[in-house]
């Protein structure tokens, strides 16, 4: 299992600001967790659309792209911060 | 070095007071307050939640001060973040590097500042007139913490 959290105008959006997910074989990288996302349609793949400007983290640490994941990971999705 | 994330207000002089205290070798003290202003984007703010990713927050911050370390000389830094709720003209966020010259606590000071906007999980949320909307990530702060890459 990973967690998977959501902050801000995500968290708002999609109704949730954190769960856990059976990650498929098929997903291994932080792009596919966010193609599968993606696929539940709806408000997820317009909210997580690759062209949205969404900013993602794994294990705490801002990451893009095919950056592997493994089970336990917590991985944050978030629009552009905007702190200071 | 420190970070802290808090809901309270913090009291500017008692930080920097606490931060060179019994040390010697500080002879400047660089400090930057970020403040909240009632007026963003052409409309008027009655106030703001500050939500962040807790956990991540001060480990990123504590990056920024680590690479600040690096490349200028520095004694010592304490970054201090409000969340939660705040209004206009309470002070949100706090800076302070305390060094032996002024030239590397000035820089260092607003290195961590310009990083910290483009790379700290924090997120504003304004309450105006016409409802709450989240605020949108400015393109003059990535150019603002870009321009510390080609300085070198």
């Amino acid at each position: 299992m990973i967690t998977v959290l959501y902050f801000a105008r995500l968290r708002e959006a999609l109704g949730t600001g954190s769960e856990q997910i059976a990650l498929p074989a098929s997903v291994r990288d932080l792009e596919g967790l966010r193609a599968l996302l993606v696929a539940r349609g709806g408000t997820w793949a317009q909210e997580l659309a690759p062209s949205r400007p969404v900013r993602a983290a794994v294990n705490q640490a801002m990451a893009v792209g095919e950056v592997p994941l493994a089970d336990g990971d917590e991985i944050a999705f978030f629009p552009p911060v905007t702190g200071g | 070095m420190a970070v802290r994330i808090q809901t309270a207000d913090f009291d500017v002089s008692a930080e920097i007071a606490a931060l060179r205290r019994g040390n010697p070798k500080v002879g400047a003290v660089a400090s930057f307050v970020g403040v909240v202003r009632d007026v963003n984007d052409g409309g008027i703010v009655a106030g703001m939640t500050l939500e962040h990713y807790p956990g991540m927050t001060e480990k990123a911050i504590g990056e920024i001060i680590t690479q600040a370390r690096s490349r200028w000389n520095v004694l010592e830094v304490l970054v201090v973040h409000r969340v939660g709720q705040l209004r206009p003209m309470d002070q949100i966020v706090l800076v302070i590097v305390a060094g032996e010259h002024r030239g590397d606590a000035f820089a260092a000071c607003e290195f961590i500042m310009d990083y910290l906007k483009t790379r700290a999980p924090f997120w504003k949320k304004e309450q105006t007139g016409g409802g709450a909307r989240w605020v949108e990530a400015r393109a003059t702060d990535d150019i603002a913490a870009e321009r510390w890459r080609l300085k070198g």
